[in-house]
């Protein structure tokens, strides 16, 4: 071997070390400082921490079991709130097509309407939350009423945006090709709207998810409201942390899901 | 848009807003619906007018505020701290930018009993929970920012001798600065309707407290004051801020 082949030979050998691929590589510093975050918590929730404000992951997961997933009243909190997610998600869906597509449709529609509904969708609706308890009162009604109202907003807006980035041509040579509403909606709108109506659908999730959520822990004398706000009072943090971790994964999975849904659909486009 | 068309754009929303409000004088004073979930006109602007005179309104409204500067200061600073060194190489990008978007999408509304729990019913609950919410679309739209600069300004920049913290100053900061700015808004809207949601769930003061607590006592009346007053605030500040990017658009 000439020197100049060991020194080539030298070089490539770290590459060829390393072994990973990029992605691999970022997904590996990611879970490494996850890792390590998560034993830092650890190690500080074991000594140096205050036991009536934080608890250690080990903690956290001995109560998940013991007493969260143990508890009936709370495993029915978690499941009636990921019911009313659902519900409200789906109304927000078909309530948000509808007034989207009907702002969207025309031209004076659009330049009319779509400022009004940026203009409530501004609006901090959480202001609104008492007014909610007070109309649906505390159960599930007003719950899913508010994740609808939170949820409705986003999927309108950008139903319309998707709309309204129709090549007007389609629409003229469908229109004199004799294409009813319905084929119009079903050939050209639906079609070509839907990276944007995904955007919508996604966001629409994260902010169903806010509102339902909101409506939970504003209602604080049942389901999940009443038990962080006795965890909270009585300085108990393994529960309080293990049901946010329940209620968070949820979350995170449903959010998955909807992103799934947006990549299969989409795909066809690249 | 011609000034035509504006016009008619205009007229349209103005007839809404009219349109809303007649609906509203039209149903509560021919007794369609109960005074408790909308009470009429006339008794929401004497109960906002009581509010202003017995100076409840005043204090009410300084906690609020000053909470939401503190929470959006806090905010931005994190934020913009983050993501300039999150840009320092892309790997650090690529390992950090999903997981702070996607953290993004979990109702971060889940953290508020804890915030409840660290720092009491206080103000300062409020601050950390609106800066938590506050500090993402910050950091997210300035890594967004920093890391499309085109890198040709940069290495000029290197070559001139110009020190890290030149380099943002004078040539990152400065490109990246429109995209900045929309952060900058996303987050003081959500520090703003955090503060309001903090306050609406758990407080011992502020604009929030006072809607929950007109609504457990019935007083319908005082609660529509004050939620008439936000979405004036709101849209009020939207008109400002639009007018303000379009100006600056126009440059």
């Amino acid at each position: 071997m000439t020197a100049a082949q060991a020194d080539a030979a030298a070089r490539r050998a770290p590459a060829a070390r390393q072994g990973f691929s990029y992605a691999t590589r970022v997904r590996l510093t990611r879970w490494i400082i996850f890792a390590g975050l998560l034993l830092a918590w650890e190690v500080y929730g074991q000594t140096l921490a205050n036991p009536r404000l934080i608890s250690p992951p080990s903690g956290v997961l001995y109560a998940l079991f013991s007493e969260i997933l143990a508890d009936s009243r709370i495993v029915t909190a978690i499941f009636e709130s990921f019911r009313e997610v659902i519900v409200a998600y789906v109304a927000s869906i078909v309530l948000g097509l509808a007034i989207g597509l009907g702002v969207g449709w025309s031209n004076f529609g659009r330049r009319s309407f779509f400022p009004i509904v940026l203009l409530l969708y501004a609006i901090p609706q959480v202001i609104l939350l008492p007014l909610f308890v007070l109309i649906f009162g505390i159960g599930p009604a007003c719950k899913i009423a508010f994740g609808i109202s939170h949820g409705v907003f986003p999927i309108i807006v950008n139903v319309i945006a998707g709309m309204r980035n129709v090549n007007p041509l389609y629409l003229r040579s469908a229109a004199s090709m004799g294409g009813s509403a319905v084929d119009v909606a079903r050939h050209i709108y639906f079609p070509h709207m839907v990276p944007s109506l995904f955007t919508g659908l996604r966001l629409g999730m994260t902010m169903t998810l806010l509102g339902v959520i909101l409506a939970e822990l504003y209602v604080s004398t049942q389901g999940i409201g009443y038990w962080t706000k006795v965890y909270a009072e009585t300085f108990d943090p393994a529960p309080l942390l293990a049901l946010i971790a329940v209620l968070a994964l949820m979350a995170i999975i449903l959010n998955s899901l909807v992103r799934v849904g947006e990549r299969r659909f989409t795909r066809w486009r690249n | 848009m011609s000034d035509a068309s504006t016009f008619t754009t205009r007229s349209i929303q103005i007839a809404f807003v009219a349109i809303m409000i007649g609906v509203w004088y039209g149903v509560t004073t021919t007794g369609s619906v109960t005074p408790l979930f909308l009470p009429p006109i006339d008794a929401v602007k004497s109960a906002f007018v009581r509010l202003v005179q017995t100076g409840q309104f005043w204090s009410a409204v300084r906690v609020t505020l000053t909470t939401i500067a503190q929470a959006w200061l806090i905010a931005v600073v994190m934020g913009i701290l983050v993501a300039y060194l999150v840009t320092r190489s892309k790997f650090l990008v690529a390992v950090f930018e999903p997981v702070i978007a996607s953290t993004f999408a979990i109702p971060l509304t889940l953290l508020f009993p804890l915030f409840i729990l660290f720092f009491g019913i206080g103000p300062n609950s409020k601050v950390a929970y609106a800066a938590t919410y506050g500090f993402f679309p910050v950091a997210l739209n300035t890594i967004a920012g920093l890391s499309s600069v085109n890198e040709h300004y940069l290495r000029a920049a290197r070559s001139m001798g110009a020190s890290g913290f030149d380099t943002f100053r004078h040539v990152l900061f400065p490109a990246a600065f429109p995209v900045i700015l929309t952060g900058l808004r996303v987050s003081f809207f959500i520090s703003f309707a955090s503060v309001l949601g903090g306050e609406t769930l758990s407080s011992a003061a502020g604009i929030g407290k006072n809607i929950a607590l007109a609504a457990e006592l019935m007083e319908p009346a005082r609660m529509y004051a004050w939620i008439v007053f936000v979405i004036c605030t709101t849209v009020t500040l939207n008109f400002v801020v639009s007018a303000f990017e379009n100006r600056r658009r126009e440059y």
